[in-house]
């Protein structure tokens, strides 16, 4: 296996990444709050089609970007009016969220489809960029890939050493204290979710502005899925979703490495690897369940409405 | 101000009209959306849910469509009794349909009459396997089910497309990625003369009334209402849950491997990569729309299918896109689960009110 | 000054779909005073003392605060005002600090954020509660929990103190420990309210009492000049026996043994059980006292099936001495087991079945289903049997467990496990948040089921109850338990001992056990 070759699998395992830690984050710091929303995949489809929509018509990245952000948190309040106003299932609403967020992407995007955009240019920083095997992937990639690592840092500082940090830790473990304490547990969920909208709809637009760039009818295909086991896989702590996003990146540039190393498999079957990955991954996690429990927001998922 | 004040028993009432409610406020909602796009809504509503039925060939029509999505339901209806959050009949319905391929494409030439049961039986077989992979996974190896099931819908999606373009690709299908037409000893016979309508319809009918019978006058029926609306009860009175857990598994997996061999028995004819629009996601929403009661699942299972079926005369008619089929069913979701909490909950407006 | 009372209520009013939790209920407070808040479950304290904190609001009435009148529309208000409350049930997060509990609550009333643990330390240290302000709560005890919030009350400007019945989690020489702080406080000027429904503490400890029962005050006085029976008299109302003597039985042969019982912790928050020997004999009822969560759920389990220990031989049911830890809850049933859990609701009851349904929850052996069809006469004809034979109140058959009231969803579980004719018959916690009347009824029951020859255990955190209907009491603790003897033969500081973990001399390797649990 030749140097180049290792060079762009580490350059594309980031890029290829970046979208999953986006929503994983999200997630996580949603899930934290003791709200579990299956809907990632339904936002990340809003978030594609959105931003590339605004792109289209308006050629400004930024723009793009967040315009895809914005839908994605519209997306998510609805998510967060049913379950947390409603009280319905959120396993329920999370699905109804992607089934909707589907449908409506693909009927957005009809018009949309095969039509081009340019696609986001990567920054690179010139010297360091040549540093052999780490420097493409660290100092060549795109302006999001950047920003996903000052996300990354930032909210590892915010749980560590904010004061809001820890009442987003005491919902999620007991929302029914919180309240009885003052914790304005409403207002803390809401914002989580909305951050998780945010997120997803950052990542969508990421894969239809930045990776692909083109719009096509439920292009997210799974990951929004995969990113809901990466913040199991994590146990909800943000270095380890670092580690788990590249390494499902990896999984998904499966069928670059077979190109590379000249292997003769199915590219369908390749293309069944990052599903196959988060299977393993399940499994692997999912052998200590006490453990497991161990690191859970201890509300996750229950329905919680202050009576008063 | 509108407050929520908690019932103290769930209203009976409200199980029934929730899902009316919601049914309703979708069709207001689309009347909206219609206008929106700039299409007379009226013009649109009639394309949408009456002229598809407007006559006999479109009622058998719907019925086709129906048959999948409504064998899916059913045993996904079996599962969410149990709270078992399996989304996988998509997943399994195409596992279904690539082991009844296997078994067809043996029978190509022969007209033996064991060839279409035995066709059935794989399609079976082939969801019974896929849920099986999830049950182990999920109860064995505690792997979230909501999950496994998802990720084995993306694997058996692959495995078909790998299938036919790989092993069962007609080597005489000028490379398109298609297995060869079945003989016609694997084909469902169709009921009336002149309609697709096929005899998959009886066996949705004999679903209907076992799961029916199952759920309802069954203590293994009673028993899974008690696993999944209370699990430490269940544990406390000694009822075997994995056990009861995995039979739930089984029976939806053979339920939505026998929708994917009839699909290619009774309307394909073959295996194609898109023989599902999607019709095991669709199953989840009749469901829920159903209040996993089999007869209310028939009827909801008929109003989805009338969706996709208006879906493609709006398509055609009203140069809307096929899409609004999807867009149309996460409504109904969505006002189905925001209704339902007129069953816990009871509204009330207070207006401000100066105290005396 | 000392004329303006610390706190007045007035009118408090509020209430909830199908019931009055509080009905013009008037409350006074003076300084360095500690008034109790007296009443049966659901006669309104916590209600009430969750308005006084801001967590609910009022629908009428109006609360005067060192003379003035305030409106307290959430907790940080009622922190301002000076008022901090321990809650019941602990408002502590399990997977924080102590120093991050206090920090997160407080907020900016807790001051300056770097100096707090070294000011949680030294305040609760000198009110007699040492406290180490970085530990996690999960690996706190539930006294020292305790203390944690009193502690977070205590960093404020205090000056009143609210306890909801904070002593139904401690061993009664804890209960002495807080009284003694309490003075300290009051001493200090502090007022202490002070909920509860056992009236010798009250009578101990407390300066005046208000009495509430079913939401309305029914007295005032000075606990010190009244007799037990003529405050039980306010509290439950003039038409409810308040006391049945019960005759004591010695038992027969030994129905289930327990031989060396021995278990590992399966998760964070379970005790793994030391060397548990027990046997319980037919027609006798034997009692387990201790604080929550220091192995009677696990030793429960254990007999219940619902914890299954395949190589274990360690319990044994019957003459033929059969071992039961490989066998499931219904095998255990099949030999003549009944088990009333203690959450009644969610594990006794499915809350969203109906009476009928519960009924065939566990009683499907006698009878009730046939080649796996259920027979819905059957089951229609049992539930209607236990709810005329155990006066459980409710419309009718078809309605769900959840909408019964605590008191008649107990009656109706246990007459659905007596119904079984046990042999056996496990109860935890009987009476828990039951009205006196069911209570009463539910006593009775389990003393018929005794004298027909049943072998019973309980286990609770109610000493009264304990000493009221057991044969033989004894206590449980860190996962071992102590000897057990006649309630008679008794006192109750030895069983506060026992359930501290002091199990005397009766057997060093118990003692060394204990001593090892409390190095850790």
């Amino acid at each position: 296996m030749d140097i180049d070759l290792l060079t762009n699998i580490l350059y594309m395992m980031i890029m290829t990444g970046t979208p999953l830690l986006l929503v994983a984050l999200g997630e996580m710091v949603c899930e934290k709050s003791g709200v579990l929303n299956l809907g990632q995949e339904g936002m990340m489809l809003m978030g594609a089609v959105a931003g590339f929509i605004a792109m289209y018509h308006t050629d400004s990245y930024v723009l793009g970007f967040i315009f895809a952000m914005l839908v994605g948190v519209l997306m998510s309040l609805l998510f967060a009016v049913i379950t947390l106003q409603l009280n319905a299932n959120q396993v329920a609403a999370g699905l109804a969220l992607t089934i909707f967020g589907t449908g409506l992407s693909a009927f957005l995007g009809t018009d949309y489809e095969g039509k081009q955009i340019p696609v986001l240019p990567s920054l690179s920083v010139s010297q360091l960029q040549d540093i052999p095997l780490i420097g493409k992937a660290l100092f060549a990639q795109n302006a999001i890939v950047y920003l996903s690592w000052l996300l990354v840092v930032l909210a590892y500082l915010f749980f560590r050493y904010h004061r809001q940090g820890l009442s987003i830790r005491a919902v999620g473990e007991d929302p029914a204290v919180a309240s009885n304490l003052g914790l304005p547990v409403m207002t803390i969920r809401y914002l989580c979710v909305a951050f998780g909208g945010a997120m997803a709809g950052l990542a969508g637009a990421y894969l239809s502005i930045a990776y692909t760039p083109m719009w096509t009818e439920g292009m997210v295909s799974g990951k929004g899925w995969i990113a809901l086991t990466l913040v199991v896989f994590a146990s909800w702590r943000i270095e380890r979703i670092v580690l788990g996003a590249y390494l499902f990146g990896f999984a998904s540039i499966m069928h670059l490495v077979a190109q590379g190393l000249n292997w003769d498999i199915s590219s369908n079957l390749l293309a069944m690897m990052p599903y196959v990955a988060t299977l393993v991954v399940l499994v692997m996690l999912s052998r200590d369940k006490q453990k497991l429990k161990l690191f859970e927001p201890m509300s996750l998922g229950k329905p919680w409405h202050r009576s008063n | 101000m509108i407050k929520l004040i908690p019932r103290v028993q769930a209203s009976e009432k409200w199980g029934y009209l929730s899902p009316v409610l919601a049914v309703f406020l979708t069709v207001i909602t689309s009347i909206f959306l219609f206008t929106a796009l700039g299409k007379d809504p009226i013009e649109a509503l009639y394309t949408f849910f009456i002229s598809p039925i407007a006559n006999w060939y479109g009622i058998t029509e719907l019925l086709v469509v129906a048959i999948p999505i409504l064998l899916c339901a059913y045993g996904l209806a079996l599962c969410y009794r149990a709270a078992i959050w399996n989304i996988g009949a998509e997943g399994q319905l195409l596992a279904g349909a690539i082991m009844g391929s296997v078994v067809a494409l043996q029978f190509v030439d022969s007209t033996s009459w064991v060839a279409l049961p035995l066709t059935l039986l794989g399609g079976m077989v082939g969801g019974m396997i896929c849920a099986g992979i999830s049950a182990f996974l999920n109860l064995r190896l505690n792997c979230n089910e909501t999950l496994v099931t998802i990720m084995m819908n993306y694997i058996a999606l692959n495995t078909l497309l790998w299938a036919v373009y790989g092993p069962l690709k007609d080597p005489y299908g000028y490379n398109f990625p298609e297995s060869a037409l079945f003989g016609d000893s694997t084909l469902l016979p169709v009921m009336f003369e002149g309609t697709r309508l096929h005899i998959g319809l009886l066996l949705v009918l004999l679903a209907l009334v076992a799961v029916w019978v199952f759920m309802s006058k069954t203590f293994l029926g009673f028993q899974i209402k008690v696993l999944g609306l209370d699990k430490p009860a269940a544990h406390m009175a000694g009822f075997k849950q994995k056990k009861l857990a995995a039979m739930v598994f089984l029976a939806s997996g053979a339920l939505a491997g026998l929708a994917g061999s009839v699909i290619i028995t009774g309307t394909t004819g073959q295996l194609i990569p898109a023989i599902s629009p999607g019709y095991g996601y669709s199953a989840i929403i009749v469901a829920f729309l159903g209040r996993l009661h089999p007869i209310g699942i028939t009827l909801a299972g008929l109003l989805i299918a009338l969706l996709f079926m208006g879906g493609e005369l709006s398509q055609m008619n009203l140069e809307l896109p096929r899409a609004i089929t999807g867009i149309l069913q996460g409504l109904i979701l969505f006002f189905l689960l925001s209704c339902d909490v007129l069953i816990r909950y009871r509204v009330q407006f207070t207006f401000k009110r100066a105290t005396a | 000054m000392s004329n303006v009372k610390r706190l007045a209520m007035q009118g408090i009013t509020k209430a909830y779909p199908g019931c009055i939790a509080n009905d013009q209920v008037f409350l006074e407070i003076k300084h360095g005073e500690i008034h109790a808040l007296l009443g049966e479950n659901g006669a309104g304290k916590s209600t009430l003392m969750k308005m006084l904190y801001g967590v609910v609001k009022p629908d009428a009435g109006t609360i005067t605060w060192n003379g003035k009148q305030v409106t307290i529309s959430q907790p940080s208000v009622a922190r301002g005002l000076g008022i901090g409350m321990v809650f019941q049930h602990f408002s502590l997060f399990e997977t924080l600090t102590v120093t991050e509990n206090i920090a997160l609550v407080l907020g900016d009333q807790a001051g300056n954020t770097k100096t707090l643990a070294a000011r949680i330390k030294k305040t609760s240290e000198r009110y007699g509660m040492p406290l180490d302000p970085d530990r996690r709560i999960s690996s706190l005890s539930t006294g020292e929990r305790q203390r944690v919030e009193i502690v977070r009350c205590l960093l404020l400007n205090l000056q009143l103190l609210i306890l909801d019945e904070p002593t139904s989690v401690l061993t009664p020489q804890e209960v002495q420990n807080l009284f003694k702080t309490l003075k300290q406080l009051t001493s200090e000027g502090c007022s202490v309210l002070f909920i509860s429904h056992k009236l010798h503490e009250v009578t101990e400890l407390c300066d005046s009492a208000t009495i509430l029962r079913a939401g309305k005050v029914t007295g005032h006085c000075n606990p010190k000049q009244e007799t037990s029976e003529s405050i039980a008299r306010m509290m439950v109302g003039d038409d409810i026996a308040i006391d049945n003597d019960c005759q004591r039985a010695v038992g027969g042969d030994v129905f289930a043994r327990i031989n060396n019982l021995s278990t590992t912790a399966k998760g964070q928050f379970d005790i793994a059980l030391k060397n548990i020997n027990l046997e319980v004999k037919r027609g006798e009822i034997v009692g387990i006292a201790g604080i929550a969560g220091n192995g009677q759920e696990e030793l429960l389990k254990a007999l219940s099936g619902e914890d299954i220990h395949p190589k274990s031989t360690a319990i044994t049911f019957g003459n033929t001495n059969q071992a039961v830890d490989s066998l499931d809850p219904l095998q255990r049933r099949r030999l003549g087991l009944s088990f009333v859990p203690e959450d009644r609701l969610g594990r006794g009851a499915v809350p969203d079945m109906d009476l009928c349904d519960n009924a065939l929850l566990t009683s499907f052996d006698s009878g009730l289903v046939k080649n796996g069809f259920l027979i819905k006469s059957k089951i229609v004809e049992l539930a209607d049997k236990i709810i005329k034979q155990y006066k459980v109140k409710t419309p009718g058959n078809h309605n769900t467990a959840a909408s019964l009231s605590g008191g008649n969803l107990q009656k109706f579980i246990v007459g659905r496990e007596i119904d079984q004719n046990p042999q056996f018959l496990i109860m935890s916690h009987p009476t828990w948040g039951v009205d006196i009347g069911a209570q009463v009824a539910i006593h009775e029951a389990i003393l018929t089921l005794r004298d027909a020859g049943c072998a019973i255990l309980i286990v609770s955190e109610d000493l009264d109850e304990l000493y009221k209907i057991s044969d033989r009491l004894g206590a449980i603790c860190d996962g071992s338990i102590s000897p057990f003897l006649p309630p008679e033969d008794l006192p109750v500081v030895k069983l506060g001992q026992w359930m501290a973990g002091d199990f005397d001399t009766e057997s060093t390797q118990i003692n060394s056990t204990i001593g090892a649990a409390h190095n850790d």
